[in-house]
């Protein structure tokens, strides 16, 4: 059972939604993400997702590009961000993490000694963007050998004859991305949403948790209410890009998380 | 697996879309399902004669093909060894090989019921000709070019505008071709439904390395046919120019088994292969890796981060190489060479000096190579390069850089 397994059983236990927030790793430089990092647990977030800078971030939108750019121009590397998380992990043993981004940089390592790496920073999960099921070969069989999640997403384009393939090798949780579109961009509808999400828990029993167009308190609770949980990601990042001091940052992650744990 | 098969180099991709290790769909979910749909009606138009038939038709009266095979008489005697042939592609319609795949992607998007077209373009030869071929069947068409190509290459900019084009100049990255892709994929992400990306060239995820791979191997077969007639025989070497290779791959593919023809293909050396990465020479500088949808031998830092390379050619400015070039690489079939910015000029002003044709500065690299091997070979030693676009569109990049200041002549 990974810290992403317990999580969302203690979730269900207590009967509780999850908040999931994204940061850029290495965002604007790796002594304030790690600070903002460390902040996020006590902001409410039950499940970090830790952003992998890639040069090329070709499912995302300016928001989380610029993020990546910033991270980059910082000096922050794969091993950078991995030792990010194990110094994360040296004061909190359960707050789960899940690497997202791109294959290129982790191929570029290796495949094995990434796996290694990973598991030993402290990494419990990861979503590749650029990895479908026809290339679970890749990254995705060999993740769950070594004991990490790898989380798939789903889409609106993800129809039912194809919704197996892609929940065969999942674990940890299906993250179900809401608009056909890019990070930050048109805003999630839960109406609309709620129907995907059903069709999704009738092929599984993994949590689902959405995300993609998720900007206020409000939209986090509208999208909880209808999964079993809800991400923000680019409306914390553009805090970030705005220079805010970490308080503030973290203020708002609450004010999200709030709105997530309200439905 | 039967003999014939193993010793073919024409079988691939696989059913993974896999050109040994390279190729691949290393795309997002959201446009898995697009591209398993994209695969199955190309699948099906590949085997349906009507389709082909279009195809023909068009190749002929709109774009002008067979495109002549061409004795540069001059150039041979000038460079006093190989016989020199020149596939004339840059006399298609719009001016470069480009044509070829638009036509059959236009004609596939049609088939499938899709309304709008976009597409990637560096020097602009793809946008222009997606643009040209949307205008002539009344298709909407969004170009994306980067910021920094819009500026260099403004007379493509505005063919593409008078022919009902949306120019979208790309900010994002460095703003070149790489970033111009990844902007494409990004609105394809977004308009799923109604929108058909016309990838230029032999990459992104599969089917398009193949597919494109096939519309462009008009250029092989006629030149095949072609040497055939001029000289009762295949050519001894082809060679061709590599940016993401369409062109290349175009004239290979129907050679690919005549194991007797050497294959050349010609990479931008930029400033020169060196550890400063001024260049664009995958095979030559790069390693494998993953980017837009393939696996291939990509630009890149010791982190796997993708870097920006440099060539005095906006159509070769690209980090990543075809997956089908990277294979052929590594199993020898194919060898590849890279030309300096100063070489590739001095073949573009030998051209326009010694046979009157202006070539673009993508085929003036394949003629520099040219240059370089054919004085050491014997008169009988036949060599056909492909002259896959004319040079109209880089009279700008070359003036400033022989110092002749337009307008003050």
């Amino acid at each position: 059972m990974t810290r992403i397994d317990a999580k969302f059983a203690a979730l269900k236990a207590e009967g509780r939604k999850a908040f999931v927030a994204y940061v850029m790793a290495g965002d604007p430089d790796a002594e304030t993400s790690l600070e903002i990092i460390k902040g996020l647990p006590g902001a409410g977030v039950d499940v970090i997702e830790l952003g992998l800078p890639f040069t090329d971030p070709m499912a995302d939108g300016p928001t989380i590009q610029l993020a990546g750019q910033r991270a980059l121009e910082a000096g922050q590397t794969l091993q950078k961000t991995l030792d990010m998380a194990a110094e994360f992990r040296r004061g909190d043993d359960t707050t789960p993490i899940v690497l997202m981004g791109y294959y290129n940089p982790i191929y570029s390592r290796g495949v094995d000694r990434f796996l290694t790496d990973a598991k030993a920073a402290g990494i419990d999960g990861l979503i590749i963007v650029d990895l479908p099921p026809e290339e679970d070969d890749e990254l995705c069989i060999p993740a769950q050998k070594a004991g990490l999640n790898f989380i798939r997403l789903a889409t609106p384009t993800t129809d039912d004859k194809r919704l197996p393939k892609v929940l065969e090798n999942t674990s940890g949780f299906v993250y179900y991305v809401s608009i056909t579109g890019i990070t930050g961009s048109a805003e999630a509808q839960a109406a609309d949403v709620a129907p995907e999400v059903a069709r999704i828990k009738r092929a599984t029993d993994l949590p689902i948790i959405v995300g993609f167009g998720i900007k206020t308190p409000e939209a986090a609770e509208g999208i909880a209410g209808i999964a079993d949980g809800a991400v923000v990601g680019s409306a914390i990042v553009a805090q970030i890009e705005q220079g805010k001091p970490v308080a503030e940052i973290l203020d708002f992650v609450r004010s999200l998380a709030d709105g997530a744990h309200r439905a | 697996m039967p003999d014939d098969i193993l010793n073919s180099f024409m079988t691939g991709p696989d059913e993974k879309g896999r050109f040994g290790d390279f190729g691949g769909r290393f795309v997002s979910e959201t446009l898995m399902p697009l591209i398993l749909e994209l695969e199955a009606q190309y699948e099906h138009a590949k085997t349906d004669q009507s389709f082909w038939d279009e195809m023909h038709y068009l190749w002929t009266h709109y774009v002008g093909r067979p495109s002549p095979l061409y004795f540069a008489e001059r150039l041979t005697e000038r460079l006093g060894g190989a016989k020199v042939y020149m596939k004339r592609d840059e006399l298609n319609h719009t001016g470069a090989h480009k044509i070829n795949n638009v036509l059959g992607q236009i004609i596939l998007a049609r088939r499938m019921g899709k309304s709008r077209i976009i597409a990637e373009t560096g020097a602009g030869q793809h946008g222009v000709a997606t643009a040209t071929v949307c205008a002539k069947f009344g298709l909407q068409c969004v170009v994306y070019m980067g910021a920094h190509d819009v500026e260099r290459q403004a007379p493509n900019v505005f063919r593409m505008k008078l022919l009902g084009a949306e120019v979208i100049p790309v900010t994002s990255g460095r703003g070149t071709l790489k970033d111009a892709m990844n902007d494409a994929l990004r609105d394809w992400v977004t308009n799923v439904r109604d929108t058909f990306y016309c990838i230029g060239t032999v990459a992104g995820p599969h089917p398009y390395p193949a597919m494109v791979r096939d519309f462009q191997s008009i250029i092989g077969r006629e030149a095949k046919e072609q040497m055939q007639a001029a000289e009762g025989r295949l050519p001894d070497t082809i060679i061709a120019a590599i940016g993401g290779g369409s062109n290349a791959m175009g004239l290979f593919y129907p050679f690919l088994d005549d194991t007797t023809v050497r294959i050349i293909g010609v990479e931008a050396g930029g400033h020169g292969v060196n550890e400063k990465m001024e260049h664009c020479a995958s095979l030559t500088g790069g390693r494998p890796g993953v980017l837009h949808g393939n696996r291939t031998y990509l630009l890149q830092d010791d982190d796997g981060q993708i870097l920006e390379g440099h060539s005095i050619s906006a159509g070769l400015d690209y980090p990543g190489i075809g997956p089908e070039h990277s294979w052929l690489h590594d199993i020898g079939r194919a060898q590849y060479v890279s030309i300096t910015d100063r070489e590739a000029l001095e073949a573009f002003t030998l051209c326009c000096e010694t046979e009157g044709i202006i070539p673009a500065l993508e085929p003036s690299h394949a003629l520099a190579h040219v240059a370089k091997i054919a004085p050491d070979l014997p008169a009988d030693h036949i060599i056909c390069m492909n002259m896959c676009g004319r040079g109209d569109k880089d009279i700008f990049t070359v003036a400033r850089h022989l110092g002749f200041e337009m307008g003050k002549y």
